[in-house]
């Protein structure tokens, strides 16, 4: 089957993550079976309760962006305008050929510019209110990757940005349709995260799911038997993505096709012990997805969970799977890529679209690392090496913390 | 093509909570900035806010959510059910996966974040903060869907959450959002709007530093003075707004009220300044003529603009270029106000708080006015409905707004959507 000329595709993507930030370090880091997992460097961490996270550790903002913005942005914001650059070249997209009215950008955002923010507050606690900067009021709110995005590459069409979990990463992507549809033809989609500061750690541990331990192997075990939590990751993704026709109009080849989105939220059976109870929501956002792709759930052939990393959440997600995908649930191919950089909140989701991206077009699973034994109730084939496969639908599921669920398939390009 | 109906509005706004309360400052004319009370302004540059007069218990809300909800979201969460039970739409009819939420906010849990920053940090004393002085829910302060989470349980809606922060034009891109949703056919009833409660230290301090808030601290019922030639820069505000909006098919069926129709939404981006706007509005012209030709409207039609009008120098030049512009010689008829004269610029709040002011002029035949306008700078020209409301037949109504980052956005609400 011939893919629609109003198909939305992904033409380009960029993965910046603990396993590297340049071109494909992500993903053939993924494929080696590395863990960019670590003891935490960007702070001293004897005192404080969370020591391992996925750090960017080769990326120097300097080197990439002009001292005027570093000055004027956090490291999620630099890490987006990096990656969006990476992801242009990879789609072969020079924005100048282009009408800037017609390229539109859309983010998630999870903790935004929290370290900028915590440097400003600082200032203004302890120096008072004329220490703080004329760069805070632009620096740290969750719009300042969209605007800069949109400053650096002139781009004049439709800014979006949805802030929250791993669900507004795979959200932005269901959007794109509704932009892409009339009111632009190139659209930069995806998000970044940077959450290794002092108080937004402090912030996360509140949630409770965030993993204590001291040893990066297992800080963070989806599904797995000791699953304790989960590690946080800086990075994520920026794609270009188009209409087909627009992609085949200037002589490319789309990476893969975003086939169906759906989205749910868990309203008050979240507050339920039953984890088919918990689940049913994501299971309606899966079916949701299928339906609007016109794939049913054996045409699944990898599921990119979204792997919580705590038992309860971890059962209601395979519960999710199991009610959606029916026996196809227990055979089909799973894995947590983001075991291997931490969660990195919403753009956890653009990190597994951007992912997945690649898999279709290799034709290779990545494995989930640390993961020695699956918990019982995960009954479920977790992929635990790099696995070539024939691969024509991929799902990729998000859970945020607060109920929300979200589903997209993408499917190769025929 | 599916259309949209509202039929429900909560408003939380500066002065006493309610949408009685809030239409009552709007078309009196009076307004509710005052002298910053919620924390000790000395030694800050601009000293003037507009606040909301809010006690969470008297309102409803349970000391459990008191404790885990940000006073943002306590705001929207009274705000929305208000709106809902304007709305006499019974949840318990809609298939649950039927109804959605759509929420805005500029910047969210800062209160809390600031709040417990001070007593994690010893003052700003330690780099590395001691954790165990956060209190639970901080998570919640740090992402903001907190708040579109939170409506969702507080109603049960098993539909797509979503939390739009696109800066100052959170407000109409939330509620441009739920008009997607609807028109998609993805929901039968949105839950929209917005929310914030900026006023602490750190967001009046990063407004002083660049000098976009007012200094006029001397005088502060009249600070905020959108299109007057003595303006100095906006009030900040706080508040929250939400509209039920609904499939018209669906609230036809049920009998529901219909205040109006969202008829048309559009996003544009200046790609210019993440601050800064060129005097021309291009691109927020480029919004309005999207938004307008989406429902079917021309600029004969409009009977009323409401401004983003914040107040400053810039602002309020560049968006009086962006309407000529796009409604060419008509722009000189129609009246043009800014209720932030009234209630200061609560940031992602505020648009949605226009939206409902918006609908009630169009239900209530009356135009808010510009507040505090008795010298117009002379680059602004047109018909701000200076000081004393009018009334008016408010068939389409066209909402503008602009914010850092560049955002212009705009929304058309019609009486009834024309060319049916």
């Amino acid at each position: 089957m011939v893919t629609p000329d109003e198909a939305i595709v992904i033409t380009g993507v960029a993965a910046v993550s603990a396993l590297g930030s340049g071109k494909d370090k992500s993903w053939r880091g993924l494929l080696r079976g590395e863990s960019g997992l670590s003891k935490i460097t960007r702070f001293a961490t004897d005192d404080f309760p969370v020591k391992v996270a996925g750090e960017v550790l080769d990326f120097d903002a300097a080197e990439t962006i002009d001292r005027r913005l570093v000055v004027a942005t956090d490291r999620w914001t630099q890490l987006a305008l990096f990656a969006t650059e990476l992801a242009l070249r990879d789609a072969d997209v020079d924005l100048a050929a282009f009408d800037p009215d017609r390229v539109a950008v859309s983010t998630a955002a999870g903790s935004a510019g929290n370290e900028f923010g915590q440097r400003e507050i600082e200032a203004l606690w302890s120096r008072g209110p004329r220490a703080v900067t004329v760069y805070q009021s632009i620096a740290w709110f969750y719009a300042a990757t969209t605007g800069q995005i949109s400053i650096r590459n002139g781009s004049k069409g439709p800014s979006l940005v949805l802030a929250g979990g791993a669900t507004a990463g795979l959200d932005v992507f269901g959007r794109a349709a509704w932009t892409l549809a009339s009111d632009a033809d190139i659209a930069l989609v995806g998000g970044t995260e940077a959450p290794v500061s002092p108080y937004a750690l402090a912030c996360q541990l509140t949630s409770g799911r965030l993993s204590s331990s001291d040893d990066p192997t297992t800080a963070y075990q989806p599904f797995g038997r000791d699953a304790n939590g989960y590690a946080v990751g800086e990075g994520g993704a920026m794609c270009v993505v188009e209409r087909a026709a627009h992609c085949r109009g200037r002589g490319r080849r789309p990476l893969a096709v975003v086939s169906g989105h759906a989205a749910s939220h868990d309203g008050r059976r979240s507050a339920s012990d039953d984890a088919e109870v918990r689940g049913l929501g994501l299971c309606e956002a899966i079916q949701g997805a299928l339906a609007r792709a016109g794939v049913s759930g054996r045409q699944i052939d990898v599921v990119f969970a979204d792997g919580a990393g705590s038992p309860d959440e971890d059962h209601a997600e395979v519960a999710a799977m199991r009610m959606a995908l029916g026996d196809a649930a227990r055979s089909v191919p799973v894995t947590v890529p983001r075991s291997a950089t931490g969660r990195m909140e919403a753009a956890g989701g653009c990190f597994d679209v951007a992912i997945a991206t690649s898999a279709l077009v290799d034709q290779i699973i990545p494995p989930t690392v640390n993961v020695p034994l699956l918990a019982a109730t995960s009954e479920i084939e977790l992929v635990r090496s790099a696995r070539p496969t024939a691969l024509r639908h991929a799902l990729v599921l998000a859970r945020s913390n607060g109920g929300g669920n979200s589903a997209l398939v993408l499917s190769t390009y025929e | 093509m599916r259309r949209v109906a509202v039929t429900g509005v909560g408003v939380v706004a500066p002065g006493s909570p309610g949408t009685k309360a809030f239409w009552e400052l709007l078309t009196s004319g009076r307004t509710a900035t005052r002298r910053i009370s919620l924390f000790d302004v000395t030694g800050f540059r601009s000293q003037i806010g507009a606040e909301c007069d809010f006690d969470a218990i008297t309102l409803g809300l349970s000391p459990q959510e008191r404790a885990r909800m940000d006073r943002y979201v306590q705001f929207a969460t009274v705000a929305a059910r208000e709106a809902v039970s304007e709305s006499e739409l019974d949840l318990a009819d809609v298939p649950s996966e039927r109804v959605a939420v759509a929420m805005g906010t500029a910047v969210g849990g800062t209160t809390r974040l600031e709040e417990d920053y001070v007593s994690v940090s010893d003052g700003g004393r330690r780099w590395i903060i001691d954790p165990h002085y956060a209190r639970p829910f901080l998570y919640d302060a740090l992402v903001p869907s907190a708040l579109s989470d939170e409506i969702a349980v507080q109603f049960d809606a098993h539909g797509p959450t979503t939390l739009v922060s696109t800066g100052c034009t959170s407000g109409l891109d939330a509620i441009g959002t739920a008009y997607r949703l609807l028109v998609s056919g993805a929901a039968d009833v949105v839950i929209a709007g917005a929310a914030d409660s900026p006023i602490s230290p750190i967001s009046v301090a990063c407004f002083d530093a660049i000098k976009a808030t007012t200094a006029r601290n001397d005088d502060p019922e009249h600070a905020s003075r959108p299109f007057d030639r003595e303006r100095d820069g906006f009030v900040i505000g706080e508040g929250a707004a939400t509209l039920v909006l609904e499939d018209l098919d669906h609230a036809r069926r049920r009998g529901a009220y219909i205040y109006c129709e969202v008829t048309g939404y559009a996003t544009r981006s200046n790609a210019y300044h993440m601050t800064g706007l060129r005097p021309d509005g291009l691109e927020m012209s480029a919004a309005i003529d999207a938004a307008m030709s989406e429902a079917r409207l021309d600029p004969s039609d409009i009977d009323y603009v409401n401004a983003h009008g914040s107040g400053t120098l810039q602002n309020d030049r560049h968006e009086t270029a962006a309407v000529k512009r796009s409604l060419g010689h008509h722009a000189y008829s129609v009246p043009m106000s800014s209720i932030k004269s009234m209630v200061g610029h609560s940031l992602g709040a505020i648009g949605a708080i226009e939206l409902a002011a918006c609908v009630l002029a169009i239900d209530e035949g009356v135009i808010p006015p510009t507040a505090n306008l008795e010298h117009p700078d002379p680059d602004c020209d047109l018909d701000y409905v200076p000081r004393v409301a009018r009334e008016a037949c408010v068939s389409h109504v066209l909402s503008v707004g602009s914010g850092f980052g560049g955002f212009q956005s705009a929304v058309t609400l019609s009486f009834e959507r024309k060319d049916i």
